[in-house]
């Protein structure tokens, strides 16, 4: 355990030194909030009562998603694990007593953890101060706010699990680069990241709402607007639970499958 | 102590003609060629011994390092590496080596080089008197002192490479694999890393195996080489089986191919 703590730690430090990326990505996530809000704006002028969610809640949702982004954002792939199992510097990795499964897992949090860190606060801080109804509003009470963390991290965990599939696929394949793309169009639509899903209708929502992507942002957003919440909320927080756990099996089985079959590429 | 019996291992490799017209083709029927990159490879080597491991490119090198480091499994053939065998027991294995690919490398980019050498402690559970003996000891030999705090991508290819060996040795590995350490170094860094590997080999017994194409590499380390061609072993003996009657050993190494047709 501890040397995967020492793997997150590294990671975590060197995600710490991007600064220009971090301002860059700041200044992005805040326009791109301000523009969502303003297109849900004109929506709701049309007619408020048509919508699931209040004005309110959709603003803390979408300042939320925009703060956190890094944590939960599929297509956040850590691009040097592409690469060392492309060029094959991956051998140097297994020639060490560690299981690249775990050694992943804890580099990819980290690494969300620290770019979320660095981003997150400017951007809530705006949030906040902007008026009511378009700014981020308090949560919906002390227990909601305690089980969005708590949601968060499982979303987190959920998101990074499934990025992990995606890498270990990379053992099978020559390329990733067809896979990621089709997987993070689709992750975002089917995650909330696009459109939050209670604004779907409403067969589709129900299949959606079952879906891996759906326990990744979806739930902790809604459940700090209280726009998730009773036995409907615990549903979906057992969900994560349950994704989690077999994202990571699955995951688990393919690296047991990879290191029998690898080939370390290059001379 | 090391030894490899009988081992084969094959490549599937996509073969086609130049062109468009055969690049369509192959979207539809793609042919393979199979590689014996090694073809019945047996040897062995004994503790505290230094052996180069030489032949030309392709000859099947660095799949032997990859299968003596565990990360290849071969179709065929046993071998046992104190008592373990390395695709099964990888895990277990690693722990009592070092290796260094001179191509790659395994400090991380962006960090200084301190950073890696401490994520390597706790990834070996090195202890806290062992770690800071050994680096101690490393950065004298190597002359690490000026440059553990830079960052791994603002060093040079000599000091990358000092560093590169350092890493591979924090944890006191029984046997060390070399693929290439020298590829690309100036005259200064090759001698420098060539005088630590004697030094090291003298004082901790450690057991080296080293790939090359540098014949001086293997003038001033080895008594005894082996050498590899197509996959099988062609000769294993002393550095004289090859120079003797011409004069450098490159001469001799390059009729050998030649009369091997290799």
């Amino acid at each position: 355990m501890k040397k995967y703590l020492a793997f997150f730690r590294l990671r975590f430090s060197m995600g710490l030194q991007y600064r220009a990326a971090a301002l860059a990505g700041m200044a992005t996530q805040f326009f791109w909030g301000t523009m969502e809000i303003l297109m849900f704006r004109a929506f709701y002028r049309a007619d408020p009562a048509a919508f699931p969610m209040t004005l309110e809640a959709t603003c803390a949702y979408v300042w939320l998603q925009q703060a956190f982004l890094t944590l939960f954002a599929a297509w956040l792939m850590e691009g040097e694990i592409f690469d060392s199992i492309i060029n094959g510097n991956i051998a140097y990795e297994l020639c060490r007593p560690v299981n690249i499964y775990n050694m992943w897992f804890s580099r990819s949090i980290a690494a969300r953890f620290s770019r979320a860190m660095l981003r997150c606060m400017p951007v809530l801080l705006l949030a906040v101060v902007l008026p009511a109804p378009y700014g981020l509003m308090a949560p919906a009470d002390g227990a909601a706010f305690f089980l969005f963390i708590l949601s968060m991290l499982l979303g987190a965990g959920v998101a990074v699990s499934f990025c992990m599939l995606v890498y270990m696929t990379c053992f099978f394949t020559i390329s990733s680069m067809g896979l990621r793309i089709v997987m993070t169009s689709l992750v975002e639509f089917f995650s909330g990241g696009i459109i939050p899903l209670p604004f779907l209708p409403d067969g589709i929502r129900k299949v959606f709402e079952a879906l891996p992507f759906a326990s990744m942002q979806n739930v902790p957003l809604r459940i700090y607007s209280g726009n998730l919440q009773g036995d409907e909320m615990l549903k979906a927080l057992s969900l994560q639970v349950f994704w989690l756990c077999i994202l990571i099996l699955i995951g688990k089985l393919l690296d047991a499958l990879a290191m029998k079959k690898i080939t370390v590429q290059g001379g | 102590m090391i030894t490899m019996q009988n081992v084969c291992k094959t490549y599937k490799v996509s073969k086609r003609d130049a062109g468009f017209s055969s690049a369509l083709k192959a979207l539809l029927h793609r042919e393979y060629e199979l590689i014996h990159a090694l073809d019945g490879v047996s040897f062995t080597i004994s503790e505290g011994e230094m052996v180069g491991y030489i032949g030309p490119n392709g000859a099947g090198k660095s799949s032997t390092i990859k299968i003596l480091s565990g990360i290849l499994t071969p179709e065929e053939g046993t071998c046992q590496i104190n008592g373990l065998t390395p695709w099964k027991n990888r895990i277990e294995h690693v722990r009592n080596i070092g290796v260094v690919f001179g191509q790659r490398t395994q400090l991380w980019w962006d960090v200084p080089v301190i950073d890696s050498f401490e994520l390597l402690k706790e990834i070996y559970r090195i202890s806290d008197h062992t770690y800071r003996r050994n680096l101690e000891q490393l950065s004298e030999m190597l002359g690490l002192s000026e440059l553990l705090k830079t960052p791994a991508r603002q060093l040079s290819l000599g000091q990358r490479m000092r560093c590169e060996i350092a890493a591979s040795l924090l944890h006191d590995p029984k046997i060390l694999f070399l693929d290439e350490p020298t590829i690309g170094l100036d005259a200064v860094s090759k001698l420098a890393v060539r005088d630590f590997i004697l030094k090291l080999n003298e004082e901790k017994k450690t057991t080296v195996i080293l790939t090359t194409h540098d014949m001086q590499d293997i003038e001033a380390l080895t008594n005894r080489i082996i050498l590899i061609g197509k996959g099988r072993i062609l000769l294993d003996g002393t550095i004289s089986d090859i120079s003797s009657g011409f004069n450098s050993t490159e001469e001799g190494l390059a009729a050998f191919y030649k009369s091997h047709n290799i």
